[in-house]
């Protein structure tokens, strides 16, 4: 009976053990499911269809012309590959500018034989349109082709209006660089910090005054993000403004700023730890040849703790590259292309925390978040490997 | 002579380059820690001009503009409670399993890396996969349970973690000395390695609860609600919690002016656990630690 008992307890136990590798396949399957579903949806929003003039020798636009085409940036066919004839746009909502309620009928039921003749008058139109109004008997306007969402138009894509019709634009470009640009800088000024701190406790402070600051460093990485994301709204980008006489505080600096300050725990306990690691033989070894300190620390330590330091600004990269709140905050999401960094930013994890509360449940704009979170699963994924990658190295 | 100079002269560079150097670090450790203290003497000193009993005992009033954060407290609460009762019991098992059954190679290897792995994903993803599994998929709707289950899951490997390297910490000959009086694998671990390991784990688990109390992202659409005045009945309820609410305070509404006070009396509260968890931590690491020795 005991025994039976202890076999119980003993097989929960070595279940439980694998219980982060199952977290981890949930995550990846689920996260999957429901982003790889973005790649069968149409680029045209799903129930409408755009219809041209037969004469028009257009085939088929794709997301970003049709975008183009309805922001009237494109205004003549011969761009998009047609004949030389002005477009002329036609959404749906404007069947009352062009015909009069009676035209019409009551409940629209004379729409299709009036987009037809629309259609059929000019040449150059352009009618976005539901598509139970484009077809039928005698319908003379000809559909273009519709084709699903492309890997190349998403991950390539340098637009992201994830809710612009009719075409909606999924270009994760500007995210990733966004992301990038913040981690980068973030690191950039985390490091001379981090370092500095890291070697500060380790080799050159007084035991006493390393007590003091474990515990400051520890508390730097409890605060949550949003209070640093609060405090960067209050206080960093004001300042940021002023100094720079920006338009708008909100900035990719103020979001680097921010980051860095909550990459500096990481940054310093981990390199910390390497550089005390460094055996007591060795620096004297280093002194005894006449070395001064700080010739034995950048000689000695540092070398033999390269690896730990490396896996110190890895972590502290996978730390800022996956923070969301305090980005969210303070770096005034703007999903275009950052020129400079002191232009307003979105990256992926401040993208996802926006947008999902409005986006419909599986539809595009919920699927594309859901890609956007395995884009940034995977880069995450790849981080910590490398972190793994280099200190098992050293062992 | 002239050797004697060169290496005088030597001498004096090298210390004035190590001079150089150590007041470097110091300065930049100094302006590491005045930033943090700019960081926290700001929200005390905001908070506190906001904080007083009511603001914590009543709920928020008038759209948000006014009334105090109780909900947000009450709620914040129940999900640390409801994050432990999950994460707490299953991350300590596989902390066991890893330093205890585990055969020791290529499998402890393995788990390491997917509970280091687990460790680094930004806690968006936990949020999307939080909404996606619990929410949607076992139809738990934005409640209580799923906001537990996606903090659990994210607190997982910080216990796993500290379960490992506590029990790691105990000598071999402790785990001996009981197999040899007889007792089973299971009696050692639950009579021995367990309460001995036990400070180290606890130590660990405020810490985690810390953390769990400040995340934002993993119950943004898993169970945070914007404004709910009435406190949440039941697990499939929605609750507010501190975190969202100082973001939303913080980021959106009417009336800027009004909000941005409770938003520094929110942040004060938040910090103030924060200060408390590890405060909590360090005290009780020290004073095991300090009965340790006297043992």
């Amino acid at each position: 009976m005991k025994k039976v008992f202890e076999k119980i307890i003993s097989g929960i136990i070595t279940c439980s053990g694998f219980l982060t590798s199952v977290v981890i396949l949930l995550i990846v399957v689920f996260l999957f499911s429901e982003g790889l579903g973005l790649f069968s949806q149409k680029t045209i929003e799903e129930g409408y269809t755009l219809v041209v003039n037969k004469s028009n020798p257009v085939e088929e636009l794709n997301a970003k012309q049709i975008k183009e085409v309805f922001d009237e940036d494109v205004t003549n066919w011969e761009e998009v590959g047609g004949k030389p004839e002005p477009i002329m746009v036609f959404r749906f909502e404007d069947m009352q500018k062009y015909f009069s309620e009676e035209e019409l009928g009551p409940n629209y039921e004379n729409a299709t034989a009036c987009i037809n003749s629309l259609v059929e008058k000019n040449p150059g139109i352009v009618a976005f349109v539901p598509e139970e109004f484009a077809g039928g008997d005698g319908f003379c306007g000809k559909r273009l082709k519709d084709h699903t969402i492309s890997a190349g138009e998403v991950f390539g894509g340098n637009e992201w209006f994830p809710t612009a019709t009719p075409a909606a634009q999924f270009g994760f470009m500007p995210l990733i660089l966004g992301t990038v640009w913040v981690t980068v800088f973030a690191i950039l000024f985390a490091l001379p910090f981090g370092l500095s701190v890291a070697i500060y406790m380790s080799e050159v402070s007084s035991a006493r005054m390393r007590a003091i600051l474990k515990p400051v460093i520890e508390l730097l990485n409890g605060i949550p993000s949003v209070v640093y994301g609060f405090f960067g709204l209050i206080v960093v980008v004001p300042l940021l403004q002023d100094v720079f006489g920006l338009p708008v505080g909100e900035s990719g600096l103020a979001g680097a700023i921010v980051l860095a300050i909550m990459a500096l725990p990481t940054i310093i306990t981990v390199s910390q730890d390497a550089m005390q690691n460094c055996p007591r033989s060795q620096r004297e070894a280093s002194l005894a040849l006449g070395a001064s300190k700080w010739q034995t620390i950048y000689k000695v330590v540092m070398p033999y703790s390269i690896s730990g330091i490396t896996s110190a600004v890895v972590l502290g990269i996978g730390r800022a590259f996956g923070e969301t709140m305090a980005v969210l905050m303070v770096t005034g999401n703007a999903a275009v292309i950052p020129l400079s960094i002191t232009d307003p930013l979105r990256t992926i994890p401040a993208t996802i925390a926006a947008e999902l509360g409005e986006a419909p449940a599986g539809g595009p704009h919920y699927q594309s978040l859901f890609l956007l979170g395995v884009v940034l699963f995977f880069i995450t994924l790849i981080i910590n490997s490398s972190v793994e990658y280099i200190s098992s190295k050293n062992k | 002579m002239d050797n004697k100079n060169i290496s005088v002269n030597n001498h004096a560079r090298k210390m004035l380059a190590q001079n150089v150097a150590f007041t470097t670090f110091r300065i930049l450790s100094g302006v590491i820690v005045t930033i943090l203290f700019i960081i926290l003497a700001f929200i005390i000193i905001k908070g506190a001009s906001v904080l007083n009993w009511d603001f914590i005992t009543t709920p928020p009033t008038d759209g948000m503009k006014g009334g105090g954060i109780w909900p947000a407290i009450v709620g914040t609460f129940y999900l640390m409670v409801g994050s432990a009762l999950f994460a707490f019991p299953l991350g300590i098992m596989s902390g066991i399993y890893m330093n205890e059954y585990a055969s020791h190679g290529k499998i402890v290897k393995f788990i390491r890396m997917m509970t280091n792995n687990l460790a680094g994903i930004p806690s968006i993803v936990f949020g999307l996969f939080g909404m996606s599994l619990f929410v949607n998929f076992f139809g738990f709707g934005d409640s209580i349970l799923a906001g537990s289950l996606t903090l659990g899951l994210l607190a997982l490997p910080l216990v796993i973690r500290t379960t490992e390297e506590a029990l790691k910490a105990i000598p071999n000959s402790f785990r001996e000395g009981s197999l040899a009086l007889g007792a089973t694998k299971l009696q050692t671990i639950w009579h021995v390695i367990l309460p001995m390991g036990m400070p180290n784990i606890i130590t660990g688990l405020i810490l985690a609860l810390g953390r769990v109390s400040g995340e934002t992202a993993p119950i943004l659409f898993t169970c945070a609600a914007y404004f709910l005045p009435q406190l949440p009945e039941s697990v499939f309820d929605q609750c507010m919690a501190l975190p969202y609410h100082l973001y939303v305070l913080a980021t959106s509404g009417t009336d800027m002016d009004k909000q941005i006070p409770i938003a520094y009396g929110t942040a004060l509260v938040l910090v103030i656990i924060i200060l408390f968890v590890n405060l909590l931590a360090n005290a009780l690491r020290n004073y095991f630690q300090n009965k340790l020795k006297t043992n």
